[in-house]
């Protein structure tokens, strides 16, 4: 294994574990609620069992609740699903705006965590190259992050896609913090460089503009 | 017993504060840092009860914040994050008197909140 793959395998690792941990403590979040309604609920029977009657309004509402609950779990155990299965394949086509979504949500806790929001532009027609869906990813977060650092004021990244001519584009922008290059570290690094290489990518800083543009190409190239 | 509740997941600290006010225990809720200290400012709470993971002001800065302006008041960490045992050292450290991992069993709290106002 060379050192590129190395970097690669080493981040990898840590890419998922850092996704799994956030997604942990999503599904944590949910169970707690559905305990504290299903406690509720045993609070309101052994209420009734004293003699206090059970308004039937609130058992409603406690249901509806619990079923919010369930629905927002299977949107979060869905997405870990979807994440779990881009390492099965090394080659994919893939449409970018449904990855910048996926990214986007997969993103959303770690982004909250930093007061960031995080917005997709979608593409009016869907872009799609043939790549390494996991790398994808990886890279894309790694943007992400540099990207919520330097996310200015707003505190807003917004992310688009935009079709090339030899494959397309990705631009995260609002990143009103890049024109002050002292007061964050340089971007890309080696981590990002290796991620980039073995995509045939490419990462352009436009610091004046406040983006940043991840160049993909149609298809990988082995 | 005056508490404050505060984490991000407005359901779970609502919900919570109405189990406990069922057992006699007046509670109140924030759901974030911001919203806790603008609380502390016009009620006085004997104790937070505070997540330790939440946006922008996190449990362990935001303690840091109200044990300042208000040196009496006490802190309850939770979390539904990293090993308990992380968790229990940690909180530890950041001075809270007692940790609390989601999901939370209303008995244990409510038995803490008792034993921590108590000492």
């Amino acid at each position: 294994m060379d050192s590129k793959w190395n970097i690669i395998g080493n981040e990898g690792f840590k890419f998922m574990g850092k996704m799994n941990a956030s997604i942990s403590h999503e599904i944590k979040n949910v169970l707690a609620i559905i305990n504290e309604n299903a406690g509720l609920l045993e609070d309101f029977t052994l209420m009734a069992e004293k003699g206090m009657p059970i308004d039937p309004e609130r058992l409603k509402a406690l249901a509806g609740k619990v079923q919010k609950q369930v629905q927002r779990a299977d949107r979060i155990v869905r997405n870990m699903n979807t994440f779990a299965h881009s390492v099965d394949e090394t080659e994919k086509k893939v449409d970018l705006g449904e990855i910048l979504v996926f990214m986007a949500a997969l993103s959303k806790r770690l982004a909250a965590m930093k007061g960031v929001a995080l917005e997709v532009t979608p593409p009016s027609t869907p872009i799609a190259i043939t790549t390494n869906p996991f790398l994808i990813e990886n890279i894309i977060w790694r943007c992400l992050e540099f990207s919520m650092a330097v996310a200015g004021p707003e505190k807003t990244v917004i992310m688009r896609v935009d079709k090339k001519d030899q494959g397309a584009s990705i631009l995260f922008s609002q990143l009103k913090g890049l024109s002050d290059a002292s007061s964050h570290p340089s971007f890309p690094k080696v981590l990002e460089n290796a991620l980039v290489e073995s995509l045939g990518a490419q990462i352009v800083v436009h610091e004046g503009n406040g983006e940043i543009e991840l160049g993909l190409p149609e298809t990988i190239e082995h | 017993m005056r508490i404050l509740l505060i984490d991000d997941e407005e359901e779970l600290v609502s919900t919570l504060a109405e189990r406990l006010s069922y057992r006699g225990i007046d509670a109140d809720w924030a759901t974030s840092g911001k919203e806790a200290l603008e609380k502390v400012t016009e009620t006085s709470y004997d104790i937070a009860v505070v997540d330790i993971k939440m946006p922008k002001i996190g449990g362990i800065e935001l303690k840091r914040m109200m044990a300042e302006k208000y040196p009496g008041m006490k802190f309850i960490f939770m979390t539904g994050h990293g090993s308990e045992e992380d968790f229990r050292t940690g909180s530890e450290e950041a001075g809270a008197e007692y940790y609390l991992v989601k999901p939370v069993d209303i008995e244990e709290l409510t038995r803490k909140l008792k034993e921590v106002l108590e000492k």
